[in-house]
């Protein structure tokens, strides 16, 4: 038996007994070992490395008001609106439990947005930490799945015109569009039988996903160890007297202490949003939201709400002429592509592709290569593993090429995101386009710069001025 | 960095500048949200004259306490309807007919000061704009226009307190010998109120629609202020704490 041969559990006082039965019949010490006690992580984590704990605590929150948003909440489409205003008024704190959920969305947002960033400034996602990159950006897609299924539910103008729009997106695929759209909304328009299905999505199917997720991406991470801002491996220098990387240290205590200090100057941060500005300037909560939804009476300008509004911008920059840039783009990009590989049969099906996406750029409408570009926006960021072919990981060691790049894609990123919450006009719109072709060209352009770039060495081990 | 940083500068300033839309600004309404007077009058101005035809459903009668009055003085002075002082402030008129004799249903008012925000002002502001923009239009079905909500459906409820306005248009002489063309109101017909009078009445109905829009504002921000207090001493503690583990990290 198993259970015979382990240790009994000693250092928690009168509770030694308690855990001991457990342990026996459940992997508890185990788990708090890998996970916690004896996980090693890197000790120069910097101030980009909060916003991983971060997101969990927001998800935390997201579940817990959630849940007691759900027990006031009706999704129906004729009460949803004024049981959303009845837990404003009526249910004891209940403008707190909204407030906080309401802000929580644009909060997890921003801590992942931020959290990608991270990855991305010190090469998380290199080998061999691919998996976490994927299992991240599954969880960003869920998210974002999330976001706007329960955007929906306050049934105001913008969550019905938003899910409009948004679902009409679909139609526009060619053959199975409009059946598609049909089958997500259950009606011809967004309507009761919609309503329902999103909250069955936002309450249960989504967070269920996004939590299973959440535990691989966790799981993946403790595997293979975590990335630092030197982005060298800890595991190469091992101490011979206790078997433990040089430069790691214990995850509990360090840093749960560090992150419980990072979770409260969040806090401060949110709280003070949350409390004194929890509409953000119609940012957070939009003020077209505040009338209830009227499927007759189109808002002259609608928006999505801003994590979304970078996509939104692309989406709308595919116009007639800019078809016209991009398959001056796709040709320029085929003919590096080709003298890029080696084998023959590869340059025929580069070639081929091609010449398809070509035809297609002019014999399907612009509006399909709006939703095509905004898809490929969001799942260009799957491929940075293999894109990214610089020979050091962080963008400490990287050179100026690498870091121009990545600076003129956090431009191009905020202001497509700006664009997107603003009306159109000629020149928005040449700007959008403009950013557009930053955007992709900096996933696609990034095996030749980060090959070309003037690396410096990475040092053997990480860098440490000692504790501050 | 330094020159990467100044780059990121130059390109962020650019198209600020350059997307900087020309926008109108509404003016900022008088209104001072902790007046309970102004709170009070603007309650009984909008149970007399805007409750008949909106509504203000999400909002109970009896939550007015929270503005100095008690159910009684609720019943006897605010309550017109027969409704009881646990009630939502539902109105007897039936939208078909508003459709029918407005072209609109009117609209519900509990939240319609958070719905008129925008860009250009706060919902206050809007309000206390719309309220004071009615002008005599012969060509509208009511006899009414409004300067910031064009053809609005709604007549001029407070006509009789305001009196009548028309839309002037005056022209200006610019310096360069260049003229200018600008609409003006003026007041034609006065009502029962000086400008000044009105002005301080729309004022308080505007604080009120405010109030009612999140009638637990004054307590969110009480409550804020008591929570970051509570989080500046977990972030000394926490700040403590983190020293004094990693003090042995070398």
């Amino acid at each position: 038996m198993a259970a015979a041969e382990k240790q009994p559990v000693t250092g928690a006082g009168p509770f030694n007994g308690l855990l001991t039965w457990i342990d026996q019949r459940f992997p508890l010490v185990q788990l708090w070992r890998e996970h916690l006690a004896e996980y090693y992580a890197p000790k120069n984590f910097n101030f980009w490395y909060y916003f991983g704990s971060l997101a969990l605590l927001v998800l935390v929150l997201q579940i817990v008001t959630g849940i007691f948003l759900t027990m006031h909440y009706k999704p129906d489409a004729t009460q949803a609106f004024a049981s959303v205003e009845y837990i404003m008024r009526d249910v004891p704190g209940g403008w707190l439990i909204r407030y906080l959920h309401s802000t929580g969305a644009s909060a997890f947002f921003i801590v992942v947005y931020l959290h990608m960033f991270r990855g991305m400034l010190y090469g998380s996602y290199r080998q061999p930490r691919e998996l976490i990159w994927i299992f991240g950006m599954l969880i960003y897609l869920s998210l974002m799945a999330e976001a706007f299924f329960g955007y929906l539910l306050p049934w105001g103008q913008m969550s019905y015109w938003g899910a409009q729009v948004i679902v009409n997106l679909f139609d526009a695929i060619p053959l199975i569009g409009p059946d598609l759209a049909l089958w997500i909304r259950g009606d011809y328009v967004v309507s009761d039988a919609t309503l329902n299905r999103f909250f069955s999505f936002h309450v249960i199917a989504i967070p269920l996903l996004l939590l299973g997720l959440v535990a691989a991406h966790i799981m993946a991470l403790h595997e293979v160890g975590s990335n630092n801002p030197d982005g060298v491996e800890i595991k190469k220098t091992i101490d011979p007297r206790t078997g433990h990387p040089v430069d790691g240290i214990p995850f509990h205590p360090y840093y749960t202490v560090k992150d419980t200090l990072g979770a409260v100057v969040f806090l401060i941060v949110f709280c003070a949003i949350m409390f004194f500005l929890p509409e953000f300037g119609g940012y957070f909560l939009e003020y077209n939201n505040f009338i209830p939804a009227d499927p007759l009476k189109t808002p002259p300008h609608i928006a999505p709400v801003w994590y979304f509004t970078p996509y939104y911008s692309i989406l709308r920059a595919a116009t007639e002429n800019f078809m016209w840039v991009l398959a001056a783009g796709l040709i320029g990009y085929s003919i590096l592509l080709v003298a890029a590989v080696k084998s023959n049969g590869a340059r025929i099906a580069i070639v081929a592709t091609g010449v398809v996406l070509l035809i297609g750029f002019f014999t399907i409408e612009p509006k399909v290569w709006g939703v095509a570009l905004m898809g490929a926006a969001v799942l260009a960021f799957f491929g940075l593993p293999w894109l990214d072919q610089s020979p050091v990981k962080s963008i400490r060691y990287k050179g100026p090429l690498v870091k121009g790049a990545l600076a003129l894609f956090v431009v191009a990123f905020v202001i497509l995101g700006y664009l997107g919450t603003v009306t159109v006009t000629e020149g928005r719109t040449l700007m959008a386009q403009v950013c557009t072709l930053i955007y992709f060209a900096f996933f696609l352009l990034m095996p030749w710069y980060t090959r070309m770039d003037r690396t410096r060495p990475e040092p053997a081990r990480v860098t440490w001025q000692g504790a501050h | 960095m330094t020159r990467a940083g100044k780059l990121l500068a130059a390109l962020l300033a650019a198209p600020a500048l350059a997307l900087a839309a020309e926008e109108v600004k509404l003016d900022r309404a008088p209104i001072s949200e902790g007046d309970l007077i102004s709170l009070q009058r603007g309650a009984q101005v909008f149970v007399n004259y805007c409750l008949n035809c909106h509504s203000a459903g999400y909002m109970r009668y009896n939550r007015l306490e929270e503005l100095g009055l008690t159910a009684q003085q609720i019943r006897d002075n605010l309550i017109f309807t027969g409704a009881k002082v646990g009630d939502l402030m539902k109105t007897a008129t039936d939208p078909k007919d508003a459709k029918e004799w407005f072209g609109a249903p009117p609209p519900d008012l509990t939240v319609i000061a958070r719905a008129r925000a925008s860009t250009a002002g706060s919902g206050a502001d809007w309000l206390y704009a719309y309220l004071r923009g009615f002008y005599r239009d012969p060509v509208r079905p009511t006899g009414w226009n409004n300067t910031v909500f064009q053809d609005v459906a709604m007549p001029h409820v407070l006509w009789q307190l305001q009196g009548e306005q028309v839309l002037k248009t005056e022209e200006r002489a610019l310096p360069g010998g260049k003229k200018e063309k600008a609409q003006k109101l003026a007041l034609e017909k006065p009502g029962t109120m000086t400008p000044l009078e009105y002005d301080r009445l729309v004022a308080d109905l505007v604080n009120y629609l405010v109030y009612m829009g999140e009638p637990a504002k004054s307590s969110r921000i009480e409550i804020g202020i008591y929570v970051l207090m509570f989080l500046g001493v977990m972030w000394v503690l926490a700040y403590a704490l983190k020293k004094e583990y990693w003090k042995d990290v070398h």
